[in-house]
């Protein structure tokens, strides 16, 4: 095992390394007498400077450079019965700032991506309004629109590092997430266009695809800042993120925010279905289950280094990078430390602080090369601060699945190579 | 439409009630205050409103008992789930387990952990056969949930039958073990200001990710025996 492990570890990083070396390489040889740098010499070696490149139409819908085709979403076999109803992981480690691209937002299907054209879409609104209305994507996109940042992080994110320190990458402890740019009509507009009866207390938001999704969801959160997106980025949802309509649900585990919606029933209690009660409910040492558990609560990441990207540049300057959010407000504060959480700094948040948004914290530091422990720590705008993993294990055990908002240490080796621990 | 602007709302007042007066030839009901959308047939709100609760409303007429539902679990549904619920490699396990909550690998199934019933009910006849959705007659899923409850011992007469009439009078075992939730269970900020400086004397590393290596482009095939859903 242990020497698979080393092997796959190795393999895991030589890409990222092989680049590093050689600009390593060329860095010490900086203030010396050195051979000129054919890159810049060489007109053979710059084909680029002299012949032309491709025309305007040559990919009509533009992609990555080929250089970071292995900028892609992953998925963990071992994890589900069937890659129909199954997840795959954002490459937080390959990101900056705070949108994650379209392309590479996680994904989760219980029965598969449903393909539905514009115009055979349809939502419903039935129970306990005085209209029972049904809709179509003409009909949304007449309703007043908003423009909102959310992230969306699936209630299983880090659901797997509950008994311990397993998955070595970033995109696999902490990839159930992305945050995305949405716009949409208000829930809130829907529902008084078909006026809701004084006995209302819930919606269950239902989706089109062949797992059928129902959720209940409480009418006040509806009626607060729930949304039916159309758009993602600025462009259309994508297939795998409910097109053409999904709920958004800010803040809350991302198993509510339905996709391919096609029916909201209005009653006036819950439904208990399968994903909220024999799933999606988090178990307890004791043997009770918490239910309703909506809350994302506040919760950071370092994701640069991580395991998937270790530091190759040596010691001198160096940039610690990671995202924090929480399904409770805006990040106030985020608290990084790289001796394993003696001495503690302050991080500081870069670009927008958006409500119930992902936000990116940066910590520069002049690294001398000894081993680190990093880790960051989050604190939001309603006062939660991101606990230790063991604090809570102490409160909930290690057989919740759900909700681990826990601290993630990173121990870096003094080559630069991260790894997935736990610290006293 | 509260979200609209006083302004907007007064110069878009002609435009609405056009198109309310549009709205209400296919609606009988009044409009709503945009007047969009059309008003849903009884046969459209049947077709998809099939959801149902705990306290049995929604439930479709019918009934199936525990032998019928024997024989299209086997047809239907043991390919995953295996012949007794036992579930087919990482296809969920549905039978047995009671006791096993507070195990060190709970195993929870609609006997050891689902609350309620109707659950089971609504999710086959929604959801399953998986890859196959609604395909079942009402008679099917009764029959079929019927034969959860006596693989989970819930009943144990082969020959009951589960109907419309009598599916509320059925308690899974562990209904009474949910809880609200109580968060927050970890202090807040203005009770534990989060330490900044010589929070602790010394660190070690007392678990590596390594010493389970299970992380995908290893070189081996892994099973951790966890799940995300």
């Amino acid at each position: 095992m242990s020497e698979k492990t080393s092997a796959s570890r190795r393999a895991f990083l030589r890409t990222g390394l092989a680049g590093g070396l050689a600009a390593g390489g060329a860095a010490l040889a900086a203030g010396a007498a050195r051979a000129d740098d054919p890159l810049i010499t060489d007109l053979e070696a710059q084909p680029w400077t002299q012949y032309l490149g491709d025309g305007v139409d040559a990919a009509p819908y533009g992609l990555p450079s080929e250089h970071e085709a292995h900028v892609v979403r992953r998925n963990v076999a071992w994890l589900t019965a069937d890659p129909v109803s199954s997840v795959n992981f954002t490459p937080l480690h390959e990101l900056e700032g705070i949108i994650t691209p379209n392309g590479l937002c996680f994904e989760r299907h219980h029965g598969g991506v449903a393909q539905i054209a514009p115009s055979e879409w349809r939502l419903m609104i039935n129970g306990l309004v005085e209209r029972q209305l049904v809709f179509t994507l003409g009909d949304i996109m007449r309703f007043p629109r908003v423009t909102r940042a959310h992230f969306l992080e699936c209630a299983a994110n880090s659901g797997m590092e509950w008994r311990g320190a397993q998955l070595n990458g970033v995109q696999y402890t902490h990839g159930m997430i992305h945050n995305v740019m949405y716009t949409g009509v208000p829930l809130r507009h829907l529902l008084e266009e078909a006026g809701l009866k004084g006995s209302a207390q819930w919606l269950l938001p239902e989706g089109g695809d062949a797992a059928g999704m129902t959720r209940s969801l409480p009418l006040e959160k509806a009626l607060d800042d729930c949304l039916i997106a159309t758009h993602m980025n600025g462009e259309r949802l994508r297939p795998e993120q409910g097109y053409p309509a999904r709920l958004v649900v800010p803040g809350w585990e991302g198993n509510m925010w339905v996709k391919w919606i096609r029916r909201i029933e209005v009653g006036d209690r819950p439904w208990h279905h399968r994903e909220e009660t024999s799933k999606y409910t988090d178990l307890m040492a004791d043997g009770t289950a918490r239910r309703f558990t909506w809350e994302m609560d506040v919760k950071s990441v370092v994701t640069n280094p991580s395991p998937q990207a270790p530091i190759t540049h040596g010691h001198g300057p160096t940039v610690l990078s990671g995202i924090a959010w929480s399904g409770r407000g805006a990040i106030r504060e985020v608290h990084v430390t790289t001796d394993g959480g003696i001495n503690w700094h302050q991080a500081r948040i870069e670009g927008p602080s958006l409500d119930k948004s992902m936000h990116r914290f940066v910590y520069e530091f002049d690294w001398d090369g000894a081993p680190l422990l990093v880790q960051s720590r989050a604190v939001d705008s309603a006062g939660f601060v991101q606990p230790t993993k063991n604090a809570l294990r102490k409160v909930r055990g290690v057989n919740s699945i759900y909700h681990n908002n826990g601290i993630q240490t990173w121990a870096i080796s003094s080559e630069g190579e991260a790894e997935n621990v736990e610290i006293s | 439409m509260s979200r609209f602007p006083e302004r907007g709302r007064r110069a878009g007042a002609s435009r609405l009630l056009a198109a309310a007066a549009l709205a209400l030839a296919a609606a009988p009901a009044a409009a709503g205050p945009l007047g969009l959308g059309r008003a849903a047939t009884p046969a459209e709100v049947a077709a998809w409103d099939i959801d149902v609760r705990p306290d049995g409303t929604g439930l479709p007429e019918g009934a199936g008992d525990v032998l019928t539902g024997e024989e299209v679990f086997a047809e239907k549904c043991a390919y995953c789930h295996g012949d007794f619920g036992e579930g087919v490699d990482r296809w969920p396990v549905l039978a047995g387990g009671q006791g096993t909550l507070t195990d060190e690998r709970p195993v929870k199934t609609i006997g050891s952990y689902w609350p309620y019933l109707s659950t089971v009910f609504d999710y086959i006849n929604r959801a399953m056969p998986f890859g196959e959705a609604q395909s079942l007659s009402p008679d099917e899923v009764y029959a079929i949930t019927a034969y959860l409850l006596y693989m989970n011992d819930v009943v144990d007469d082969d020959g009951f039958v589960l109907s419309h009439e009598n599916f509320s009078e059925v308690r899974l075992p562990n209904e009474d073990n949910f809880r609200a939730d109580p968060r927050p269970d970890t202090p807040l900020a203005k009770a534990a200001p989060p330490c900044m400086t010589g929070c602790k004397d010394s660190v070690e590393i007392t678990a590596r990710a390594v010493i389970l290596d299970v992380t995908p482009d290893a070189d081996e095939d892994s099973t951790a025996g966890i799940s995300v859903d």
